[in-house]
């Protein structure tokens, strides 16, 4: 079988491993000056909650246009973190988040 | 092992159940798409590996099934996956003392997932715990991710559409879930209310991959502006109230970040050496005592 597709493999492979590797393997990073390294324990929140809110409310695709969606999911990720935020518990929040939207749609909301 | 590391490595493993579920879920339905799209079985199994990216996968799955060329696919890979500098970067200052290679190793399974649960788990234990890396990156989302790639190309239509389960929700709420546990002060709300905020605004005028990135950068900015919190009850040493070491506790962590947090006034001269300082007045103090 032709397996030649291995080969693109690498190459995402190769222009993905850079942003991964660089800022581990950089030297001097602990050298950096309070306020980045400052920054930088403040990108943890935010990028994750960027990801969380673009990915429950941005639907759509580059051809046909993104628009902005308010579906069941949003009750479960915001069940989530309310369980998170209360029980410290992400397992109990994603167990809570992902059987609220299951019934919900199984009861043809959303 | 110490007791609040047992007990940061079982909330770590719990936390990694629920990662790896949605791992699971979407590489089974990456498996399957890969083989529709007329992958074999190593090519599937090699971007699952080798690429390890969930989103550009599935891009390059549907683009080479369109019969694009690889450049496009590849550029649009750098561009899915540039999230991943503030993922190493945010990481970085923690994982300074160890080795070369084994933090090149470490990079190549830092995932959206793994940082989101190395991050916690690191943040919960106050240190950095490398075994607890590997878990949150190999146990929880690489070794479940390739394992579920060959099963759904293997399986093939008999996969369930994991979105019937409620899974695909999985992956936001997991996301959302682990910022909240980030969010231990107002500088930290602060900025993920911002890093969403324009996430979303962003996403839709220029699609996620700009979105989220942008959310990521612009957020912590947002949440710097904010002033650092101030000591609640200012403490003497002649207080009369007990101070229990919880107290203690509380109040050098506020302070820490407040130091931390605080802009250093301009030094005339430059960055100050305490080091040197000291040894520079302990020979003044030799000289003055021995003046020879």
């Amino acid at each position: 079988m032709n397996n030649e597709l291995v080969l693109l493999a690498v190459l995402m492979g190769a222009v993905t491993y850079p942003s991964r590797a660089l800022p581990i393997l950089a030297p001097g990073i602990e050298r950096l000056p309070t306020r980045a390294l400052l920054y930088l324990r403040l990108v943890g929140p935010a990028v994750l909650a960027s990801i969380a809110a673009a990915e429950t409310l941005v639907e759509g695709d580059a051809t046909s246009g993104y628009r902005l969606v308010f579906g069941v999911e949003i009750v479960g990720v915001v069940l989530c973190m309310a369980i998170v935020a209360w029980r410290k518990n992400l397992f109990l929040g994603l167990v809570a988040g992902v059987g609220l939207v299951a019934v919900l749609r199984l009861a043809g909301i959303g | 092992m110490p007791a609040d590391l047992r007990a940061a490595r079982r909330q770590l493993l719990l936390d990694s159940a629920g990662i790896a579920v949605s791992a699971v879920g979407f590489a089974l339905v990456y498996g399957l798409a890969a083989r529709e799209a007329g992958f074999s079985l190593v090519e599937a199994v090699a971007m699952s590996v080798i690429g390890f990216a969930g989103a550009a996968q599935f891009a390059a799955v549907g683009y080479v099934a369109q019969g694009l060329p690889w450049l496009p696919i590849v550029v649009l890979t750098l561009f899915l996956n540039a999230r991943h500098l503030l993922y190493s970067a945010s990481l970085a200052p923690r994982l300074r003392d160890v080795p070369f290679l084994h933090r090149a190793a470490m990079a190549h399974v830092l995932t959206d997932e793994a940082f989101a649960l190395a991050a916690t788990h690191f943040h919960r234990l106050g240190h950095v715990d490398i075994p607890g890396y590997w878990i949150a990156a190999v146990v929880a989302v690489f070794i479940p991710w390739n394992v579920a790639t060959i099963a759904g190309y293997l399986l093939g239509s008999a996969i369930p559409d994991p979105a019937a389960f409620g899974l695909d929700v999985v992956f936001p709420a997991a996301m959302a879930g682990l910022a909240v546990g980030l969010m231990t002060g107002r500088r930290e709300i602060v900025a993920a209310g911002a890093g969403a905020v324009i996430g979303v605004l962003l996403s839709l005028a220029l699609g996620p991959a700009v979105g989220i990135v942008a959310g990521g950068l612009v957020g912590p900015l947002v949440g710097m502006a904010v002033p650092a919190p101030l000591p609640a009850t200012p403490v003497s040493a002649e207080s009369p109230l007990p101070l229990r070491p919880s107290h203690m506790g509380d109040a050098v962590a506020e302070v820490d970040e407040d130091a931390h947090a605080r802009p250093l006034p301009p030094a005339p001269f430059g960055r100050i050496d305490v080091g040197e300082a000291l040894h520079e007045a302990e020979a003044d103090a030799d000289e003055a005592e021995d003046p020879r």
